[in-house]
């Protein structure tokens, strides 16, 4: 084993770490968040510059043939930073599958402008009703002459509002209750047909529904095989997942540091509140929470590569699982050992806690990937 | 030993839910129930109804205006109002300073400002808290000087609920800093319009304006306001704190918020079957209606041993620290049951006339915000901490 990082990955680290001390400070990130489009196009850049938005692609893409240990090692800085640029939507999970899944034609058409920094994408799948399950797809496609007509909703789409193009997931071949085949199409969000409504997220970034209404793409808009698009998506949100826990354990250690902090300064009492014995135990278990959570995120990165899809999907949920645990005891304790200080606005900490909240929610809650983690257990 | 509720209570719980349904406006209990934001004038216009009826003051004795009722009935009355979606009648009026007024203010003030509390003309806050005095509130630095037949008052709090809307505040202040830190502080009524007075808002986790914090330069206050004797202040505070814990329980309002979960959980569907299907949450919903079920049975118990008391002993802070965490525990499933649609954030959907089409379902958009804003329940009114000293040190003489 190996838990060293390489001299590159310690070089990115401390790049980010201090775009994040430079550039994210509070009141810079606030005003960020209640911008226009709720990001700034000039950081966008500045990632493309640091390379951040070519990591995961390969050099003939113009990418830096990164893997999801360096991509962990982004989203950690990005969760301390409370970082508002859709780098997951676009960079991870939609890079991702068109990474994975597209045509040789695809790749060179899209991953180079990624790289660069020119286009924006998402991934318009989950649909309301299907809660959480990664399988079930209502809105469909129909063949036409050669392409395709689409139509249905998608809800909560990462990102919806800043995408160019977004990788619209639908059904191909419908089943009962949305089950049957599943194929992806790459849809230009400006294209006739697709509305998208954008909306503020409870952590500060932007998500949208969007609706399809007989839209009609070609049949180069055809994403991975017909029918058999599920493996793919279900990858890319597995980078997704192992993407969330390390931002996850960025924030978590970052709201360490302030309770830490808290605990010596604020004196009650005659005393720091550092000194009672209650709030010592519960900062220690606020520690401990993290260390395994970060081991949990680390195994997340290394398997979210794994081509062993049995073992990446029991290795991905556990990490999502258990960081969400944690991650929920940590921010609730943080903000509890703050006191009145913890739920107000004006510090970084109900923001810290918020977001992690939403962490948890994203791409399949606790509860959720509990299950799937525990459904295995009937397998083995 | 008997649980169940005796003909007569259940009488009286139907006259109850009767004669709330006749005088709960419809507009108001629309907002509570969909989770919408409630302006001064819900608050006011419902204590002014329940004051027509006769109903203002539950928790008062008849001398001073109040129903006279017993713990059980007050509860019946609680689990009701909540039930049929009435606003909180907020305690800092009824619950907080007025028991203290009743116990220690003198005939003047208990004449002037009972009947105002009860009848819904004066909005009360209070002025407890400071920046460097919280769980340690015997620390507390706002000064109140006696200069002829007045006090001049110079000093900041904070964590202040609602105290925009106010027309009172109660506040404890120093006004001696010899021996104990205790025996220098006084208990002050103080009117908010009285030059000197800055509120100024402190925004919440959900984006909310309920606090503030509230600085005081040379506030002159008449001496006839002091409450009871000067530097005695402390004792009518330990007295108060007691009376806002028994409130905090909040059986009636868990009850109500549970309910509205099962409603949620019915609702949603999670890959085609109800949300209530899926046995890992329903759970979860089983776990905190255990929690409740035996904090409903525990208040009884601390309420009825109290009968005979003059104000809730330690015992209250069990029912504070149970109470807190079942209200956050709903409010935490509430949340969770939405999946994906916790994540928007629509500020102006808790508008009651907002006409925009909600994303998700129609009761979302308050829950994540509601959650994170019950956060406060095991910090506000003495911290789960504290409470916790307070029963190693009070009831198991740690």
């Amino acid at each position: 084993m190996d838990f060293n990082y390489t001299d590159e990955q310690n070089a990115l680290r401390d790049t980010l770490a201090r775009f994040i001390a430079k550039d994210y400070g509070f009141e810079q990130r606030r005003a960020l968040a209640k911008s226009d489009i709720g990001f700034s196009r000039d950081h966008w850049k500045q990632f493309a510059e640091l390379g951040l938005t070519a990591l995961p692609f390969a050099e003939d893409f113009g990418g830096l043939n990164g893997n999801a240990v360096d991509t962990m090692l982004v989203m950690e800085a990005f969760g301390r930073g409370l970082v508002l640029e859709p780098y997951l939507a676009t960079v991870i999970v939609a890079g991702g599958l068109i990474r994975d899944a597209g045509s040789p034609a695809q790749q060179e058409a899209h991953l180079p402008s990624i790289a660069s920094g020119k286009l924006m994408l998402a991934l318009a799948h989950y649909e309301r009703g299907a809660r959480y399950k990664v399988s079930r797809v209502d809105t469909a496609a129909k063949a036409d002459g050669g392409g395709w007509t689409l139509s249905g909703s998608k809800g909560v789409v990462l990102g919806g509002g800043a995408a160019d193009k977004l990788l619209v997931s639908a059904n191909t071949g419908k089943g009962p209750n949305g089950t049957g085949a599943i194929s992806l199409f790459l849809v230009d969000s400006k294209a006739a047909g697709v509305s998208v409504r954008s909306y503020m997220t409870q952590d500060g970034g932007r998500a949208a529904e969007v609706r399809l209404d007989k839209v009609s793409v070609g049949a180069d808009a055809l994403l991975g095989p017909k029918d058999g698009a599920l493996p793919a998506i279900e990858r890319a949100l597995d980078y997704g997942i192992a993407a969330l826990c390390a931002e996850a354990v960025g924030i978590m250690a970052a709201l360490n540091e302030a309770t830490l902090e808290y605990l010596k300064t604020r004196k009650q009492f005659g005393q720091p509140i550092g000194r009672f014995q209650a709030l010592q135990h519960r900062m220690v278990d606020m520690v401990i929470a993290t260390e395994q959570a970060r081991s949990m995120a680390t195994l997340a990165a290394v398997k979210a590569d794994a081509p062993d899809a049995a073992a990446r999907r029991r290795a991905l949920s556990a990490a999502k699982a258990y960081v969400g645990q944690q991650a929920r005891f940590v921010g609730q304790q943080a903000v509890q050992l703050h006191g009145g200080m913890g739920v107000v606005d004006e510090l970084n900490v109900s923001h810290y806690f918020k977001r992690l909240t939403m962490i948890n929610i994203t791409f399949g809650d606790t509860d959720y990937h509990l299950g799937l983690f525990s459904d295995m257990l009937l397998a083995a | 030993m008997d649980l169940n509720y005796t003909p007569e209570e259940q009488a009286f719980r139907a006259e109850v839910r009767k004669l709330v349904a006749a005088i709960l406006p419809a507009d108001i209990s629309a907002k509570v129930k969909g989770g919408k934001r409630l302006a001064k004038d819900d608050f006011v216009r419902w204590q002014k109804a329940l004051h027509a009826k006769g109903w203002g003051a539950t928790m008062w004795p008849t001398k001073f205006g109040g129903t006279g009722w017993s713990a059980v009935q007050q509860h019946i009355f609680e689990e009701e109002c909540a039930e049929a979606g009435a606003p909180l009648q907020l305690p800092f009026g009824l619950k907080m300073v007025a028991p203290v007024i009743m116990a220690f203010g003198s005939k003047g003030q208990q004449d002037h400002f009972l009947p105002r509390i009860v009848d819904g003309s004066d909005w009360w806050c209070q002025g407890y808290s400071e920046p460097g005095s919280g769980s340690d509130l015997a620390s507390l630095k706002a000064k109140a000087e006696r200069q002829g037949d007045h006090y001049v008052v110079n000093g900041q709090k904070t964590w202040n609920t609602l105290g925009q809307y106010a027309d009172w505040i109660f506040c404890l202040v120093r006004t001696s800093s010899e021996g104990r830190q205790q025996e220098g502080i006084s208990f002050l009524l103080i009117d908010m319009k009285t030059p000197g007075i800055t509120v100024r808002p402190i925004i919440m986790n959900d984006g909310e304006h309920e606090i503030n914090e509230v600085w005081f330069e040379d506030v002159k206050v008449p001496a006839q306001n002091l409450v009871g004797e000067e530097n005695k202040g402390w004792t009518y505070a330990k007295f108060l704190l007691g009376h806002e814990r028994t409130g905090i329980a909040g059986v009636g309002r868990s009850k109500a918020a549970l309910h509205h979960l099962k409603d949620i959980a019915r609702t949603e569907l999670s890959y085609d079957k109800p949300l209530m299907e899926d046995v890992r949450f329903r759970d979860r919903i089983a776990q905190v209606e255990l929690e409740l079920m035996a904090l409903e049975i525990t208040n009884m118990r601390v309420l009825s041993a109290e009968k005979d008391k003059k104000a809730p002993g330690p015992e209250a802070s069990i029912l504070k620290i149970k109470g807190s965490e079942i209200q956050q525990a709903i409010a935490e499933l509430q949340m969770q049951a939405l999946g994906h649609y916790a994540l928007p954030w629509l500020p102006e959907a808790l508008d009651a006339d907002w006409q925009g089409k909600p994303v998700g379902a129609d009761y979302a958009a308050p829950l994540s915000g509601h959650y994170f804003n019950y956060r406060k329940t095991t910090i506000y009114g003495g911290s789960n901490e504290i409470q916790k000293n307070i029963i190693a040190q009070m009831i198991l003489g740690l």
